[in-house]
C-alpha cells in the first residue's frame, strides 16, 4: 500500500492534498499511523508498533486500521494498488 | 504504561464547500459593534484592537442570574477575577451586584481598588501567602482553602487574632468527567474532605460558611454539576446532622461553556453548548433535592467566568499580507497575533469579515503577525478572499485573553468598552516602549 506523493502534512496532522485540493485532520493516532503507511511499513509491522506503544488489543486494532486505511482510499489518499 | 488508544480519524475539512441545499456557507460580515462601524473604530483606535459591548455584559449576567433565580430563592454571583479583571468589566459586573472572587493578593487588591467591601470577596486558590491570608482575615473575606497546610497557617493565625476568620473548604471529586480536577481542594471520595470538614468544626476560633467546588472548565456536561451538587449537599447534610451547624453558602464555581467551539471539535459550539437554564436546572434541582434542612437553604453561590464574558469581547484586526504555501495552499497574514489572543490555543475562534464580500470562500491558514512559528489563529478556515487593509473581527474573545495576553515582540492594544449609549470609551492603553522598559534597570557598566 502507498499514499499518494505529495500529500502534506503537519505535525498537528493538518494534511492537505494538492490532488484534489482537499484538506483533513487527523487526530494523534491517525497521524502516527499515516506516517508509519508513509514509511512504507506493513500492516503486521504498524500492528506490532501501535500495540506495543498504544493500550489496545491486537485485533481490536486491526478493525480500527482497516477502517482508517478504507477510509484513505474513499478520500483517494492511495495510489492505485498495482 | 502504555498510551490511551483512540480510534484513529481522518476528517475531511468541510470548509466553504456548498452544503448539502446547495446554499454555500457564507461568512456574514460583522460590520458594527453597537452602533459602532468597525472601520471607525479601528481609526480612532487603532488596529489590533479589542472592544468590549457594556451591553452584551449586562444582557448575560441578567440571564444567568434570571435562570438561577427562577429555581432558587437564593443566589449570588461572584465575578471571577482571572477570566477578565480590566477594571471597567469588574466594576460593571460589580454594580450589577456581584461578588468578586480572586486567587492572588494582586486580584485581591484589584477587588478592594474596585470597591469590593472585604466582606464579599471570595479568596480561593492553592498559594495564598501569610501576610494576605491576614488581610483577607482582617477584612471578613471568605477564605476558600486549598490544603492542610493552608489550614493550619489559618488555624495558627487565629490563635492570635482577635477575627475569627471565615473558612469554606475547596473540595474536588469524581463528576463522571475526566481528566478529574483532583489537584485543587480536599478529595470528597476518600474522605479528606470529611476529616478537614471535622477538624474545621471542632475549632473555636474559625467559622465554617461554607463549602466551594470548580469541578472543570468548558464543561459540556450538566450531569457533571448534578453529581458534584449532590456530593456538596450530602457533606453539608452530614456537616448539620453531626455538628448541628448549617453552612451559609454552596459555591459551585465555574466552568460553564461559552459559545466557542473548541480545536477538533465536530459541531460548532454554539449548537451543542448547553444554556444558562440547563445547568441552573441540574444544580438547583440537586441542592433542592438533597437532605438539607429546607428551612435553612444555603446561599447558592456561581463563579461563572468565561460564559458570562466571552460574548461580549470582539478582537477587531487588520490584514497584513496573503501568501501562498509552497504547496498552494492560501495563507493570510493578520495582525492579531497569538500574544493577545491566547485562547486561539484552544478555540477555532469565528472571524468574520468587517465588509461584505463575495459568497467565494477559499481554505486558508490565517498566521499572525509574530516571526514565530506557533503564531497560528486558525489552521484552516473557509474566509472570504480578503486584501491587505481590509479589517475582520473575532468573535466571543472576552474570556482569558486580557488576563493571559503576552507582551512579546510586540505591544498590546488599546481596549475600548462601548457604553449601553454606544459611545466608545478606551478603558486600556496600549503599551508603549517606555511602559514595557519602564521596569528594566541598566548597570552602570553597560550604560
Ligand atoms: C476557582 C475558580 N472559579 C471560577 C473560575 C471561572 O471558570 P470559568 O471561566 O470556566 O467559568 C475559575 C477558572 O479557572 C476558577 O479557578
Amino acid at each position: 500500500m502507498k499514499l499518494k506523493r505529495n500529500i502534506a502534512v503537519s505535525e498537528s496532522g493538518f494534511l492537505f492534498d494538492p490532488t484534489g485540493g482537499e484538506s483533513y485532520s487527523l487526530n494523534e493516532i491517525g497521524l502516527e499511523i499515516f506516517n508509519l503507511i508513509r514509511d512504507r511499513k506493513t500492516a503486521d509491522e504498524i500492528s506490532s508498533q501501535i500495540t506495543s506503544e498504544y493500550d489496545v488489543a491486537r485485533d481490536d486494532f486491526e478493525k480500527y486500521y482497516f477502517d482508517f486505511v478504507g477510509m484513505l482510499r474513499q478520500y483517494k489518499l492511495l495510489e492505485d494498488e498495482e | 504504561m502504555k498510551k490511551q488508544f483512540e480510534r484513529p480519524y481522518i476528517k475531511k475539512i468541510r470548509a466553504g464547500i456548498p452544503s448539502k441545499f446547495g446554499m454555500s456557507v457564507h461568512n456574514e460580515p460583522v460590520t458594527h459593534i453597537d452602533n459602532n462601524p468597525v472601520p471607525e473604530l479601528i481609526k480612532q483606535f487603532g488596529s489590533p484592537l479589542f472592544v468590549i459591548s457594556e451591553k452584551t455584559l449586562r444582557e448575560t449576567y441578567a440571564i444567568e442570574k434570571r435562570a438561577f433565580q427562577t429555581r432558587y430563592p437564593r443566589i449570588q454571583l461572584a465575578w471571577s477575577y482571572k477570566t477578565n479583571y480590566l477594571d471597567a468589566v469588574c466594576r460593571v459586573f460589580h454594580q450589577e451586584g456581584s461578588w468578586a472572587e480572586v486567587v492572588s493578593g494582586f486580584e485581591y487588591d484589584k477587588a478592594l481598588g474596585n470597591n469590593v467591601p472585604g466582606s464579599q470577596i471570595i479568596f480561593n486558590g492553592p498559594y495564598k501567602t501569610e501576610e494576605e491570608l491576614r488581610k483577607a482575615i482582617g477584612n471578613d473575606s471568605f477564605i476558600h482553602i486549598d490544603h492542610f497546610d493552608e489550614l493550619y497557617a489559618i488555624i495558627s493565625i487565629a490563635q492570635n487574632s482577635d477575627k475569627k476568620p471565615k473558612v469554606a473548604i475547596r473540595v474536588n471529586m469524581d463528576t463522571g468527567v475526566y481528566p478529574m480536577w483532583d489537584r485543587f481542594g480536599f478529595n470528597y471520595e476518600n474522605g479528606e474532605a470529611w476529616d478537614a470538614l471535622n477538624r474545621i468544626s471542632l475549632d473555636n476560633n474559625l467559622e465554617l460558611v461554607g463549602l466551594h467546588t470548580h469541578i472543570g472548565t468548558y464543561m459540556l456536561s450538566t450531569d457533571a454539576y448534578k453529581t458534584a451538587m449532590t456530593k456538596l449537599a450530602d457533606l453539608a447534610a452530614r456537616v448539620e446532622k453531626k455538628h448541628n451547624k448549617s453552612l451559609k453558602y454552596i459555591d459551585i464555581g465555574g466552568g460553564f461553556a461559552s459559545g466557542n467551539t473548541l480545536k477538533g471539535a465536530y459541531y460548532q459550539g454554539r449548537d451543542i453548548v448547553p444554556g444558562f437554564d440547563e445547568y441552573a436546572e441540574a444544580i438547583t434541582s440537586a441542592l433542592i433535592n438533597s437532605e438539607l434542612n429546607p428551612s435553612k437553604l444555603p446561599l447558592l453561590i456561581l463563579e461563572t467566568g468565561r460564559a458570562l464574558v466571552d460574548d461580549a469581547g470582539f478582537l477587531l484586526g487588520t490584514v497584513i499580507a496573503n501568501k501562498r504555501l509552497s504547496d498552494g495552499r492560501r495563507s493570510t497574514i493578520v495582525d492579531t497575533g497569538v500574544n493577545i489572543l491566547f485562547t486561539s490555543f484552544w478555540y477555532e475562534h469565528e472571524i468574520h469579515p468587517a465588509k461584505s464580500t463575495s459568497d467565494h470562500l477559499e481554505e486558508t491558514t490565517l498566521y499572525g503577525p509574530l516571526c514565530m512559528n506557533i503564531d497560528v489563529i486558525r489552521e484552516a478556515v473557509a474566509f472570504p478572499l480578503l486584501r491587505k487593509g481590509d479589517n475582520f473581527v473575532i468573535k466571543r474573545v472576552g474570556a482569558y485573553n486580557m488576563t493571559q495576553w503576552m507582551q512579546f515582540i510586540t505591544y498590546r492594544p488599546n481596549i475600548v468598552l462601548i457604553d449601553m449609549e454606544g459611545k466608545a470609551h478606551l478603558v486600556r492603553e496600549a503599551e508603549n516602549l517606555d511602559s514595557v522598559r519602564g521596569n528594566e534597570r541598566i548597570p552602570d557598566h553597560l550604560k
